[in-house]
């Protein structure tokens, strides 16, 4: 971007990219009304970044889920307290790791293809061919991304939470023999819609938000080379992850 | 066409697959499972310490959840906790001479509203007050009397306008169950 005009150092550098990003939010965002006229583009997109994401998402939420429920089986039975371990689960499900795990492997499976699809776009002059043919880029390849993934990530979430309730119910339950209905009535008097469900609702809009900008801005600024798209691709993963867990830091401490 | 087709209905899929979870998780595994109860009456009781009880707290006849908790305010006046127990109309022939207590489940667990049916003929309804009510047992002050070992005062509980069988000669020490 015609933003990045020779920087003095690395520093600046960054500086400078972390402008260009906060700019390119408000371009997006600048572009969405205008996007709303390729609706079809933004549901392929949500069927791609988020329908695709699915099996993945749920093999790591069941997972995430039995291994939970083994671990803290295994410390609570210290304390005598294994009951609470339907809350246990579910609350660090809800509040932290559903968001953030989901979030952490939507950068790797969706982010990453965004950023190489948009990027070898850009190589390729796919984009000002666009731009030549009056059709805005940033509505109609940029935004409609940025929306699924928005649209996608809570959903994704959920799902994720879902099956890791039932992993840590198979371990929990089924195989360790904790008591079905104490695991449940556990569960269900401690955890709470607005405080505990939604907060990881937000939480994963926000994600949502900041990895598919970081991944559209990474494809969309990358240098027209073979080369520049592979780093444009690996900085999506490291930067959304960065961002993820630092935005959950900040949310966490706003919301509690 | 059958291209479009199909990923249309895989993003419908997702979307409701997605809020299907969302619905799952907010109804099944959180406090508003707890909510289906439908109609209930409000009765009220007053401590002199409620201890940890929280909103929506149950409310356990013989260990069975009958309801929960629906409101604590404390009372300007007074400066005693009125707690106001939503209890499921299905249990209407609790009688009206009941008493309540705040206790806590395990040694760590949450704290909740006992009810020990009475004998009377007569049964609770909407508003009714119990007048027989026992506090929160508060750890500390039990150990703060064992420590000291004489009459640390009227702590425990809060008997109304009758006055709890017990409290007279056994004042040191916190009535048990």
């Amino acid at each position: 971007m015609s933003i990045v005009r020779k920087p003095p150092s690395r520093l600046a550098d960054s500086l400078a990219q972390i402008g260009a990003c906060g700019i390119f939010l408000f371009r997006i965002l600048g572009a969405v009304p205008l996007s709303l006229r390729y609706l079809r583009e933004t549901v392929r997109q949500v069927y791609f970044v988020g329908a695709m994401s699915l099996v993945i998402i749920m093999t790591c939420g069941l997972f995430v889920g039995m291994v939970l429920g083994l671990q803290l089986y295994h410390t609570l039975s210290i304390f005598g307290g294994t009951a609470a371990l339907g809350t246990v689960v579910a609350l660090s499900l809800y509040r932290e790791l559903g968001p953030v795990v989901t979030a952490l492997l939507f950068a790797g499976r969706a982010g990453t293809s965004i950023t190489a699809e948009i990027g070898l776009m850009r190589a390729t002059d796919q984009l000002d061919a666009m731009e030549m043919m009056a059709v805005d880029p940033l509505a109609y390849v940029v935004a409609p991304r940025f929306l699924a993934g928005i649209i996608a990530m809570p959903l994704l979430a959920c799902v994720f939470n879902a099956l890791g309730i039932l992993g840590a119910h198979l371990v929990g339950v089924v195989w360790l023999g904790l008591d079905n209905g104490t695991f449940w009535s556990n569960m269900t008097s401690s955890v709470d819609v607005w405080s505990d469900v939604m907060t990881g609702v937000w939480k994963s809009l926000a994600f949502g938000a900041v990895c598919t900008l970081i991944a559209t801005f990474q494809g969309y600024t990358t240098p027209p080379t073979s080369e520049g798209v592979a780093y444009a691709t690996t900085r999506t993963v490291v930067f959304s992850s960065i961002a993820t867990l630092a935005i959950d830091f900040v949310m966490t401490a706003f919301l509690m | 066409m059958a291209q479009r087709q199909s990923f249309q209905i895989g993003t419908g899929l997702f979307i409701l697959l997605g809020f299907a979870a969302l619905g799952y998780l907010a109804t099944q595994t959180t406090s508003l499972a707890n909510y289906r109860q439908g109609d209930s009456y409000a009765i009220k009781a007053r401590f002199t310490n409620i201890g940890q009880l929280k909103l929506r707290a149950p409310v356990k006849i013989a260990g069975v959840r009958v309801g929960s908790v629906g409101s604590i305010v404390l009372e300007p006046d007074k400066l005693d906790a009125l707690v106001t127990l939503s209890i499921d109309k299905r249990y209407d022939k609790i009688p009206d001479d009941s008493a309540a207590a705040v206790f806590t489940s395990g040694l760590l667990g949450d704290q909740y509203v006992a009810l020990q049916p009475g004998g009377s003929p007569d049964n609770f309804k909407n508003g009714d007050e119990i007048v027989l009510t026992q506090s929160s047992m508060q750890l500390e002050e039990l150990i703060g009397k064992y420590l000291v070992g004489g009459d640390a005062g009227k702590t425990g509980d809060k008997a109304g306008a009758k006055p709890d069988a017990q409290s007279g000669e056994k004042s040191g020490k916190q009535p048990t169950e």
